[in-house]
């Protein structure tokens, strides 16, 4: 277990909201350095000549026409919020 | 020392689609909260987005009205940040292969005065790109509630180049761009509805000077007038601070239009690390030129442009113009019209148009395409009164009237009795020698060089003709007796 050089933990807990004591920002760092490191391994590969993409399937234009369908009642929609009032999801204040 | 602006913005237009971008539950405005959501807009596990053909036609069309350069082919990317706005973590946006590059808007300065055209430019584009809407957030005391109908709604993201000066010319680009829009069918640009949200990015600097100052972004401009206002305040906010020897600092500003002042944003989102990625579960767009092409085919002659076709082929004046042109439907209302009676007498349309027509249009708070007045309707009027047939004070009446009930302008004409005596009846020149022979002093006040001295002559020919008799015939009737 070794951290990447270029994790900065703190940053990604405070990018993700997350809390985080200072044994859990060991643990974390230790496990997302690994994965990092097993990414790096494709570094090595040789891509010359190979065009970047973001998919491994040669599709394009792959879509729908614009036809509306109904969707979620209200009610639905909001099941899983853990508090909600009129009919919305109510979240800590997000701005001062 | 003199310091010049230098002011970018960026402008967010709804698409006006009836599905949102990435799935197919509806697109809308002014429902119930929560009411527009489907598992892929709540981001449900397992659910994936799929495109909206209508969308992608919307920003193509946009382009190349805009004469962007439409990329062969572009992607999808994640803009990851964390906030209530957008349940997935992340919008899916366009970020290093936008959709539209490069382009321009053409915008109108402020002229000398109302009825004098003003100086004409270009305001260059950096880029279109297509992108999701978040949903609403809703501020109050210590929470925030949030509404899911706007996220997912097919959003373009306009940006310009930072190369406008005044507050005047970004009111300029704004007023052009939305006309585009809404011309285009692609937007209805609704302010208040959030249709069209503009962000300025404004600095000053020293003239001369080729760097760019600090930056600050200026937000929350919701109306043109906004716009406007605060881009002028801002300017004249940096300017101070430099002339009292303060340091600008590089933040986000939010502009108070009821109030005309601005404050510094502090918010406690995010630390800009959006950490963009190509999104793995959307494919790319590939534009052949035959799909351009067919869109190239529905794009609508441009305001500008159909301005300098009505100077060249109806010669009407710029203040006509600068009202038809902008509203498609008008100006396509006049060129009905116009068809039926020749360019001739296109100037007399338009001022039935702008003056007349737009006047009960306000009052009756109804839209050209629900007026009764047909343009063929007016285009008789216009012809009737050209003709002598009708008096021209009568023609006012008829109109209000062709307004009301939809009736042909002939008919209210007979109905009312507001037809012109017979022009070519002896009756009218009987009428102008009585006249003469009663008021030998104006006559020899006129035939002195006195040209007012005719009116005095006009009045008992009215008088006999008991009003129907036409100004201009009279006038010329008289003028041509007292010649000879």
């Amino acid at each position: 277990m070794s951290t990447a050089p270029d994790l900065d933990i703190e940053h990604v807990a405070k990018l993700a909201r997350l809390a985080l004591t200072a044994e859990e920002k060991a643990t974390f760092s230790a496990q997302l350095g690994d994965v990092l490191h097993h990414i790096e391994q494709l570094a090595k590969v040789d891509v010359t000549g190979v065009e970047p993409t973001a998919h491994a399937f040669p599709l394009v234009n792959v879509w729908a026409e614009d036809v509306a369908r109904s969707g979620l009642s209200a009610e639905a929609a909001l099941r899983n919020a853990p508090v909600q009032r009129d009919h919305m999801v109510v979240v800590p204040k997000v701005v001062e | 020392m003199n310091y010049e602006a230098v002011i970018g913005l960026e402008v967010h237009v709804q698409v006006k689609t009836n599905s949102k971008v990435f799935t197919r539950v509806a697109a809308g405005y002014g429902q119930p909260p929560n009411t527009l959501t489907d598992p892929v807009v709540l981001a449900l596990p397992g659910t994936l987005p799929v495109m909206n053909k209508a969308a992608l036609d919307a920003i193509i069309k946009a382009g190349l009205m805009l004469g962007c350069e439409i990329a062969p082919v572009c992607k999808w990317d994640r803009k990851n940040y964390f906030y209530p706005d957008s349940p997935k973590n992340y919008q899916i946006s366009q970020y290093d292969q936008p959709i539209c590059v490069g382009g321009s808007v053409e915008i109108e300065l402020p002229g000398a005065a109302r009825n004098v055209m003003g100086e004409h430019r270009r305001v260059p584009l950096a880029r279109i790109h297509l992108e999701e809407d978040v949903g609403k957030l809703n501020h109050f005391a210590t929470e925030s509630l949030v509404d899911y109908n706007r996220a997912g709604t097919p959003l373009m993201e306009i940006v310009s180049d930072p190369a406008m000066h005044s507050a005047e010319e970004a009111y300029a680009y704004l007023t052009s761009l939305r006309a585009t829009m809404i011309y285009g069918g692609i937007s209805d640009c609704d302010m208040e509805k959030g249709q069209l949200r503009c962000d300025a990015n404004i600095s000053i600097r020293p003239v001369g000077e080729t760097k760019l100052g600090t930056k600050v972004e200026l937000k929350n401009l919701n109306s043109i007038s906004f716009v406007r206002d605060g881009i002028a305040h801002e300017i004249k906010r940096q300017v101070a601070v430099l002339e009292r020897g303060g340091a600008l600092v590089q933040e986000t500003r939010d502009y108070d239009g009821q109030a005309g002042t601005s404050q510094s944003l502090r918010s406690k989102e995010m630390a800009h690390d959006y950490r963009y990625f190509p999104d793995p579960d959307l494919m790319p767009v590939k534009v052949d030129d035959a799909w351009k092409s067919r869109i190239k085919g529905e794009c609508p002659e441009l305001p500008f442009a159909k301005q300098r076709r009505f100077f060249e082929t109806y010669q009407l004046p710029y203040t006509l113009t600068s009202v038809l042109v902008w509203d498609r439907e008008l100006a396509d209302y006049f060129e009905s019209a116009v068809k039926i009676v020749g360019t001739g007498k296109a100037q007399a349309v338009g001022n039935w148009i702008v003056n007349d027509l737009l006047r009960e249009l306000g009052q009756a708070h109804v839209g050209v395409t629900e007026t009764k007045v047909s343009p063929a309707h007016l285009a008789e009027l216009v012809e009737l009164i050209d003709a002598g047939a009708i008096l021209s004070s009568g023609a006012k009446e008829i109109f209000i009237e062709m307004f009301a009930t939809s009736d042909a302008p002939s008919a209210i004409a007979d109905r009312k009795g507001l037809r012109a005596a017979a022009t070519d009846s002896g009756e009218l020149e009987q009428w102008c020698r009585d006249a003469i022979a009663a008021n030998a002093k104006a006559v020899a006040e006129f035939k002195a060089g006195k040209d007012s001295a005719i009116n005095a002559l006009k009045g008992p020919v009215m008088k006999a003709s008991k009003g129907k008799a036409d100004p201009k015939l009279v006038d010329a009737t008289l003028r041509r007796l007292l010649a000879s």
